[in-house]
C-alpha cells in the first residue's frame, strides 16, 4: 500500500482538475474515484467529514483536502518538476497570486457568468482579472515564467471552464483586446499536455453549463458556489 | 546589510496581530507602521495595490500581503524556531486548519458577533467550532501545534482574543467552558504564551472596539 494515490473527485469540478494537472506534471500514477455529489461515497466523507467535498487526495492511506492545500502538499511530497519557486519571496508571491484567484477572481467571474453578464458583476470581474493581465505584462509565457506554476494551476477555471460557459451562455468575458495576454496564456496554458490530460471533454463542460443556465437551482450550482464563497 | 522588516497594520486587526506573534517566535526586530484606514499612506497603496489591505509585511523593500501567506513566508526566510511541520502531511494538516479557521470559523464567528448572538448565527459558529474542539480532543495537545505553537494556534487568535472582547462588550456568551472545554484551555495557554502576550493590543481597545460597532446605542 505504499505511497498508493488515490483521488476523489468529479470531471467537472476545476478544483479536481488542478490537483490532477499537478499530479500529471509530477508524473504521479493515481487511481481516480469518481464521486457522485448527491450521494457521497462512505470513504469521502470519512476522509473529509470538514467540508465533505471534492477534490480529496489519499497519499499511503492518508486524506488531504482543499485543492491548493494539495498541490502545495504535492510539491513538499514529490520533489521532481517544482510547482513553487525556492526563493522565499517568489513563493510566497505565487501563493499570494493563487489566493488572490481563488478568493477574488474565481467567486465574482462566478457571479458574472451565473447573473448572464449584468453590468456590476461584469466590471467587478473585470477589475479583478486585470490584476492577472497586470502580472502576465512582464512578459512571461505563465504565471510561474517558463514553467507552469501554483498560479497557473489555480487559474485552471478561467482558462478553460470560462470558455466553456461564454460558449453557453453566448457571452463574452475574456476577450482578447481588453486581455491579450491573458487569452495567450490560457492558449499556452490549455495546450501543455499535463494540462490537456488533465482537462475534461469541453463538451461535458458545455452540456453542464447550457443545463445549469436553465435550471439555476440545480444542487451543483449549488456545491460549486459554497467553494467559491 | 542588514535585514530591514517592517509591518504596516492596525492593533485592532486580529490579522496584524498574527505577523506580530510570528515575528516574536522569530525573535526579529521590524518597526511597526500604524496606519489610518481612513486615510491609506502611500506607501501601502503601493506594496498592497490589490487589496489595499494590513496587515503588509515589507523586508529588505520587498512586500507581502495577506496574512497567512506573511507567516508562511516568515517561516521560510527565517528558519530558527519553526512555524510549520517538517512532515510534508503534517505541513498539509496545518495549512488545512488554518484555511478553515479563516474561511469558515472567523466569519461564522464575526457573522455571531454582528447578530448580537442570535440563534442561529451563534448554532453555525458552534458547529464549526466543534471541527476545532475535536482537533484539540484527538490528539490531546496543548497548542494545535503539539507543544508548541504553530500556524493553526496564530490563525485563531482571534478566536482566542477578540471574541473573548466581543462577548464581554456585547453580554453575549460564544464560546462557553463546558461545550468547549479544550478551546477554553488552549486560549488560556495561548494567550498566556509570551510570544503572543508581546503582540496582543490591550483587551480595553477591543472591547471598546466591539461596544462602539456592534453595540446598541
Amino acid at each position: 500500500m505504499a505511497d498508493e494515490v488515490k483521488l476523489y473527485g468529479l470531471d467537472g469540478s476545476p478544483f479536481v482538475c488542478r490537483v490532477k494537472i499537478a499530479l500529471n506534471l509530477k508524473k504521479i500514477d493515481y487511481k481516480f474515484v469518481v464521486e457522485d455529489l448527491r450521494n457521497k461515497s462512505a470513504d469521502l466523507l470519512k476522509y473529509n467529514p470538514v467540508h465533505k467535498k471534492i477534490p480529496v487526495l489519499l497519499h499511503s492511506g492518508k486524506p488531504i483536502s482543499e485543492s491548493l492545500v494539495i498541490i502545495e502538499y504535492m510539491d513538499d511530497a514529490w520533489k521532481g518538476a517544482p510547482l513553487l519557486p525556492k526563493d522565499p519571496y517568489e513563493k510566497a508571491q505565487a501563493r499570494f497570486w493563487a489566493k488572490f484567484v481563488d478568493d477574488k477572481c474565481i467567486p465574482i467571474v462566478f457571479k458574472a457568468i451565473v447573473s448572464h453578464g449584468e453590468e456590476k458583476d461584469l466590471a467587478e470581474a473585470h477589475e479583478q482579472l486585470q490584476f492577472l493581465e497586470n502580472q502576465l505584462n512582464e512578459g512571461k509565457k505563465f504565471f510561474g515564467g517558463d514553467d507552469i506554476n501554483l498560479v497557473d494551476i489555480s487559474a485552471t477555471f478561467i482558462a478553460y471552464w470560462v470558455g466553456a460557459a461564454e460558449e453557453a451562455l453566448g457571452l463574452k468575458l475574456v476577450s482578447k483586446d481588453k486581455y491579450p495576454k491573458l487569452t495567450e496564456w490560457c492558449d499556452n496554458y490549455i495546450n501543455c499536455q499535463a494540462v490537456k490530460d488533465g482537462l475534461p471533454p469541453r463538451e461535458i463542460l458545455l452540456g453542464f453549463f447550457k443545463m445549469w443556465f436553465a435550471t439555476p437551482n440545480s444542487f451543483v450550482y449549488n456545491e460549486f458556489l459554497n467553494k467559491s464563497s | 546589510m542588514a535585514d530591514e522588516v517592517k509591518l504596516h497594520g492596525v492593533d485592532g486587526s486580529p490579522f496584524v496581530c498574527r505577523v506580530k506573534i510570528a515575528l516574536n517566535i522569530k525573535k526579529i526586530d521590524y518597526k511597526y507602521v500604524v496606519e489610518d484606514l481612513s486615510n491609506k499612506s502611500a506607501d501601502l497603496l503601493k506594496y498592497n495595490p490589490v487589496h489595499k489591505k494590513v496587515p503588509v509585511f515589507v523586508h529588505n523593500g520587498n512586500s507581502v500581503s495577506e496574512s497567512l501567506v506573511i507567516v508562511e513566508y516568515i517561516d521560510d526566510a527565517w528558519k530558527a524556531v519553526p512555524i510549520l511541520p517538517q512532515d510534508a502531511y503534517e505541513k498539509a494538516q496545518a495549512r488545512f486548519w488554518a484555511k478553515f479557521i479563516d474561511d469558515k470559523c472567523i466569519p461564522a464567528l464575526f457573522k455571531a458577533i454582528g447578530s448580537h448572538g442570535e440563534e442561529q448565527a451563534v448554532a453555525e459558529a458552534h458547529e464549526q467550532l466543534q471541527f476545532l474542539e475535536n482537533e484539540l480532543n484527538v490528539k490531546g495537545k496543548k497548542f494545535f501545534g503539539g507543544g508548541d505553537i504553530n500556524l493553526v494556534d496564530i490563525a485563531a487568535t482571534f478566536i482566542a482574543y477578540w471574541v473573548g472582547a466581543a462577548e464581554e462588550a456585547l453580554g453575549i456568551k460564544l464560546v462557553s467552558k463546558d461545550k468547549f472545554p479544550k478551546i477554553k484551555e488552549w486560549d488560556g495557554n495561548y494567550i498566556n504564551s509570551q510570544v503572543v502576550k508581546d503582540g496582543l493590543p490591550p483587551r480595553e481597545i477591543l472591547v471598546a472596539f466591539f461596544k462602539k460597532r456592534f453595540g446598541n446605542a
